[in-house]
């Protein structure tokens, strides 16, 4: 029998259903494989107590035959959700004591569902960075290695070597699902978050249209480009675990009163007769040959599949970075003004209210946060806003636009390669300037700006070894089209061999 | 458009975070840098074009206007660094 930790989601549903095992053992497979795993920094906070609480439920409901869609199935959470009576840090120092009395709405609908909590995962602090380097926990180190290299978990269980990232900001979800210490994970993408860390992992992740998924109980970072999704060894797995974390919900206004479809219903839909857009503009210069070949690749895995390839136009794709690095961090600046040192969180006291929040802040955020908060302060401060933040928000109305047209023509799904490089090592990018890091989200960022779904599926290894991921961009609210094509490029690619567990 | 150490300092204030004088240049750096990478936003012609309010069309949902939660400050309080009574405490505000 395949370790329990290797299953699929579908494939461990099945066997707990079966009673081939049950939820305890599977829970605890996975605690033993988080305690060994430490190293890696996946986990900021394991809960095996809660684990194996909530698997002994779910095999009472099992034997009762009232086993619901997640029942039993082990998930490892972004530290971002807020977890009742769980510490919940959004990778800060910051809220380092933060315990919410309140849960969040996609950690609810998971529970509801049946789901275990095996604890909460590392990300780049308030989810801003895209090698989970910013963490104030510590960076992830990545499960894969390239060909040849010389990192390995020494005689103290430390790494030794120079690590790769594993992405980010979902850094610890795409690499506790990778490295077999989660079943599935959630995740949250405001720009490319999901999609980079699951390319960088040879996992599949979705961010689904903004809307899909409440936002209530989330840490927020952007709130009109903030989206959560799952990230998961198979298509068939995201579409599993996103129709359980999506709802309508009452207390998010931005999140839809939609029903959500059986995503899992169309994963074996296929592809015929769909037409699939290819952008022009995403050939960028510089463009790595391995990644173009594998975008071609797609592209003809999806034409054999019976899709019909067309070319299409997205004239304002490079403006949508620079603009993001306007929105993103102007709505930052807003949403973190509340860690104040009063309410909840660090305080250092000072000798007025000014000066204590002037000191709290900058002893709990780190310095991308301290970065993008001032860049916001600056883009949204009287005399500048009209130049920047307004032209920024004109800028996202073209780039939508751009998609509109192209669906229009009757387009109803685009293909583009996830991330322009495999991943990279830590200490790598971005030290001397922040710019060359924030490029990792070149191709991920347009679909946040138009609110549009997206989905990062592996597609194969570069030269040294490393997973590259393709990405399918979706009309709003058809999730299902991308895990019906998604689907198409998992089975013609196979699945991507996980690295084997050196770190245990 | 470009900052200076002034600007710098200006900005931090009004973010409410504490610089100290060998951050500043760093930060001057950095946040030149962002906006020098900004800059092309300006090739674009924008005139005409309205700024985004709502990625996706939908009128906001709205509720009654009725109490509907509450009844706990003690959990509200509960992760404060400093209360008192179910209240917060800061630094004396007013003379």
């Amino acid at each position: 029998m395949t370790e329990l930790t290797h299953l699929t989601i579908a494939e461990a549903r099945d066997g707990l259903k079966a009673k081939t095992f049950s939820a305890k053992e599977l829970a605890q497979a996975h605690v033993d494989a988080i305690e060994k795993a430490r190293a890696l920094n996946a986990y900021v906070l394991e809960t095996p107590e809660k684990a194996l609480a909530m698997a002994e439920a779910s095999d009472e409901k099992l034997a009762k035959g009232e086993g619901r869609a997640l029942e039993g199935i082990p998930l490892g959470i972004k530290d971002l959700f807020c977890t009742e009576g769980v510490v919940s840090t959004a990778g800060s120092k910051i809220l380092g004591n933060f315990t919410p009395p309140y849960e969040s709405t996609v950690t609810r609908n998971l529970w509801n569902d049946g789901a275990v909590m095996l604890g909460k995962l590392n990300m780049d602090e308030f989810a801003m960075g895209s090698s989970n380097e910013t963490s104030a926990f510590g960076p992830v180190v990545s499960p894969w290695r390239r060909e040849g290299s010389n990192v390995s978990a020494g005689a103290s269980g430390a790494i030794e070597g120079t690590h790769l990232v594993p992405g980010g900001s979902s850094g610890g979800s795409a690499a506790a699902v990778a490295a077999h210490l989660c079943l599935g994970a959630t995740a949250t993408d405001t720009g490319g978050s999901i999609r980079q860390p699951a390319a960088f992992t040879g996992t599949v992740g979705i961010k689904p249209t903004y809307g899909r998924v409440s936002r209530w109980g989330t840490v927020a970072f952007a709130s009109s480009l903030d989206q959560a999704g799952p990230i998961t060894r198979t298509v068939r797995d995201s579409a599993i675990m996103l129709r359980s974390m999506a709802s309508p919900d009452p207390k998010d206004t931005t999140c839809v009163d939609l029903p959500v479809p059986d995503f899992e219903a169309a994963v074996s839909r296929g592809v015929k007769g769909l037409k699939i857009g290819i952008p022009k503009e995403y050939r960028i210069d510089g463009m790595s040959p391995e990644i173009e070949g594998l975008w071609h690749q797609g592209t003809e895995w999806l034409r054999a599949a019976g899709a019909e390839i067309v070319e299409v136009s997205l004239p304002h794709t490079k403006y949508a970075l620079p603009a993001y690095y306007i929105v993103a961090p102007a709505e930052a600046s807003s949403n973190l003004a509340r860690y104040d040192g009063v309410r909840y969180g660090l305080r250092e006291n000072g000798r007025d209210i000014a000066d204590l929040y002037e000191k709290s802040r900058a002893a709990g955020f780190g310095r991308e946060v301290k970065r993008r908060i001032m860049i916001g302060t600056y883009v949204l401060s009287a005399g500048y806003y009209d130049a920047y933040y307004v032209r920024a928000q004109k800028l996202r109305t073209l780039i939508k636009r751009d998609f509109e047209e192209v669906y229009a023509q009757g387009v109803q799904a685009i293909l583009t390669p996830a991330t322009p490089t495999a991943a990279f090592g830590i200490g790598e990018k971005g030290s001397g300037d922040p710019v060359e890091m924030y490029l990792n989200d070149i191709f991920t960022v347009t679909v946040n700006m138009a609110g549009l779904p997206g989905i990062a599926v592996p597609a194969g290894l570069d030269a040294q070894g490393l997973p590259l991921g393709l990405q399918l961009i979706g009309r709003a609210f058809d999730e299902e089209t991308l895990f019906a094509a998604g689907q198409v490029i998992e089975d013609a690619a196979g699945r991507i061999k996980l690295p084997q567990a050196w770190w245990a | 458009m470009s900052v200076d150490e002034k600007t710098v300092r200006r900005i931090a204030h009004l973010a409410r975070i504490a610089v100290t004088d060998a951050e500043v240049p760093h930060l001057q750096g950095e946040l030149n840098a962002i906006l020098s990478f900004v800059e092309q936003l300006n090739e674009v012609n924008v005139d005409g074009v309205e700024p985004m309010t709502s990625v996706t069309p939908m009128t906001m949902k709205k509720r009654q206007d009725g109490i509907t939660d509450g009844g706990y400050a003690d959990k509200i309080v509960q992760n404060a660094p400093a209360t008192e009574d179910n209240f917060f405490l800061v630094p004396k505000v007013v003379e």
